[in-house]
């Protein structure tokens, strides 16, 4: 008990040093503004096609589900503003976050792992580089800003997706569905889903850059760090959506 | 194939490792090393897989840090650097890894660019172009410019690793095992590679190996590795003259089976 007391110690430990090292670096120059554009392009612009599909699905799906409900009370009309709010406040970041979390926290997660596996950081730190600055700071500061981009454009495709579930028993242009669809929402609403996606992002980030670097050496340890990354992103982007939603709601 | 003699300053210690000791949970791989490496040569490390020859230049490079005991690298306390100085030092010193550890998602010219552009920063990309050809024509391989790794074979790759270190001109260069799983030929290339980068950049370097026709033709002096200490040293023939049941072993089987 002691022994894995003092483990989960010395991991808290070293986390906090990890986050330190990644601040210090990324505040202080010089900058690899080419390895973060690379990093934008590989996390944003390659996702594109998955978030896309994934993020008209849910779209889709949500409203046709919601459309019972609303039936019973004669109120499908409301259909527009109920799914609006809830892609924009909930959906759209968490859709995000857990696309992101499969596609972009495993990517990070092998890449660094295999990269540490093969001696490759070491390579980095020997050559006088440091391994924080060009391989951690440039992909969580990729993440945190490719993720509240991608956020918007599910937001905006899920919202095409709700349309198009609509339109298929009502009569409604596109013009009359976006125009109730931001009546509804509020500034507050982008607010939080802004915050989200910027927590999220960040989150990603950090959680799979941390067991690629520290993962064990081996074939296994690439495995492992690319599935520890996705499992460990995902379950600390549930656990900030439950605090985001508590802190939110105390703000009003 | 000899090795050429060359002109060592024994008064120039360009490393010393004292009393250097590392463990690895129970398992203590140095006990209280001493070593020391002169201006200008080139010092094998022999000894057995599993011995700690990888994880004495870890040390001495600032990757891994002691239990016990002090590394001293062209007058400073690599163990007591902090990260910056490290850096610093660091540029100083070439390492060769034993995978070659050439970064993958980049061609040759980017491997090499890597660590110039970001150690010389006032460089300008002439003389970056520059740089990298030349080193590159040093090591025969200047048509691999535009080559991935992945495309380059065992050898090819070995000799890139090296470009890389030698393209910040480092004064003293740290291979580990620089022959490990090429054919003969190719080890003999780069053997003859090691010694060309002594003389044309003037390193002194340490070579870990457990090749010993490696060991013969790179080696001015030579130290062995046995159970966790340097138990022999001296030439290659001082170092296989004797009847230690630890080393006879070695010497038989890269010679006489």
């Amino acid at each position: 008990m002691g022994r894995k007391i003092e483990k989960l110690l010395i991991e808290f430990a070293r986390i906090h040093r990890f986050m330190m090292s990644f601040l210090r670096e990324a505040v202080s120059p010089p900058y690899e503004f080419k390895e973060i554009i690379r990093q934008c392009y590989e996390i944003g612009w390659k996702s594109f096609p998955l978030i896309s599909l994934t993020g008209f699905i849910v779209g889709f799906v949500f409203t046709k589900q919601s459309r019972p409900s609303l039936e019973e009370f004669g109120a499908t009309s409301w259909l527009p503003a109920l799914i609006s709010i809830a892609i924009v406040r909930a959906l759209a970041p968490l859709v995000t976050a857990l696309i992101a979390s499969g596609k972009v926290g495993s990517q990070i997660g092998a890449e660094l792992s295999s990269m540490n596996v093969t001696e490759q950081i070491d390579a980095m730190e020997v050559s006088g580089t440091n391994p924080t600055k060009f391989l951690i700071s440039t992909r969580i500061i990729a993440t945190t800003t490719m993720i509240p981009v991608l956020c918007f454009y599910v937001a905006g495709i899920g919202l095409l997706g709700g349309y198009l579930s609509i339109s298929a028993k009502d009569d409604i242009s596109i013009l009359a569905f976006f125009t109730q669809v931001f009546e509804a929402i509020a500034a507050k609403d982008i607010f939080a889903m802004v915050i989200r996606a910027v927590v999220f992002g960040f989150t990603i980030g950090f959680a799979s850059t941390y067991v690629g670097y520290y993962s064990s050496k081996g074939t296994e340890g690439v495995g492992k760090a690319a599935n520890a990354a996705v499992v460990s992103s995902m379950f600390l982007v549930f656990i900030e959506e439950l605090l985001i939603v508590q802190l939110l709601s105390l703000i009003g | 194939m000899e090795k050429k003699i060359v002109n060592i300053n024994q008064d120039d210690v360009v490393i010393r490792v004292d009393n250097v000791s590392k463990s690895f949970g129970d398992l203590h791989v140095l006990r209280d090393v001493d070593l020391q490496l002169f201006n200008g040569e080139n010092l094998v490390v022999l000894g057995r897989s599993g011995t700690g020859k990888s994880v004495l230049i870890k040390l001495i490079s600032g990757l891994l840090k002691p239990d016990k005991g002090n590394i001293h690298v062209l007058g400073e306390v690599v163990n007591q650097l902090d990260e910056r100085e490290l850096r610093n030092l660091r540029q100083r010193i070439g390492f060769s890894f034993q995978n070659s550890a050439l970064y993958d998602s980049m061609t040759v010219r980017e491997n090499l660019e890597f660590p110039l552009v970001r150690n010389k920063r006032n460089l300008t990309r002439t003389e970056i172009n520059k740089e990298v050809e030349e080193v590159l024509e040093g090591v025969g391989l200047s048509q691999a410019i535009n080559q991935m790794p992945s495309e380059l074979s065992g050898g090819q790759r070995k000799r890139i690793g090296i470009a890389r270190t030698l393209i910040l001109r480092p004064d003293i260069m740290l291979y580990d095992e620089p022959t490990a799983g090429l054919d003969p030929l190719t080890c003999l290339d780069i053997n003859s590679l090691i010694n060309q980068v002594q003389e044309q950049y003037q390193t002194s370097s340490i070579i870990i190996t457990h090749d010993l026709s490696c060991a013969k033709m790179v080696g001015d002096r030579m130290v062995m590795l046995l159970d966790g200490k340097f138990e022999r040293q001296g030439t290659f023939e001082e170092i296989f003259d004797t009847d230690d049941e630890r080393v006879k072993p070695f010497y038989d089987y890269n010679f006489i089976d």
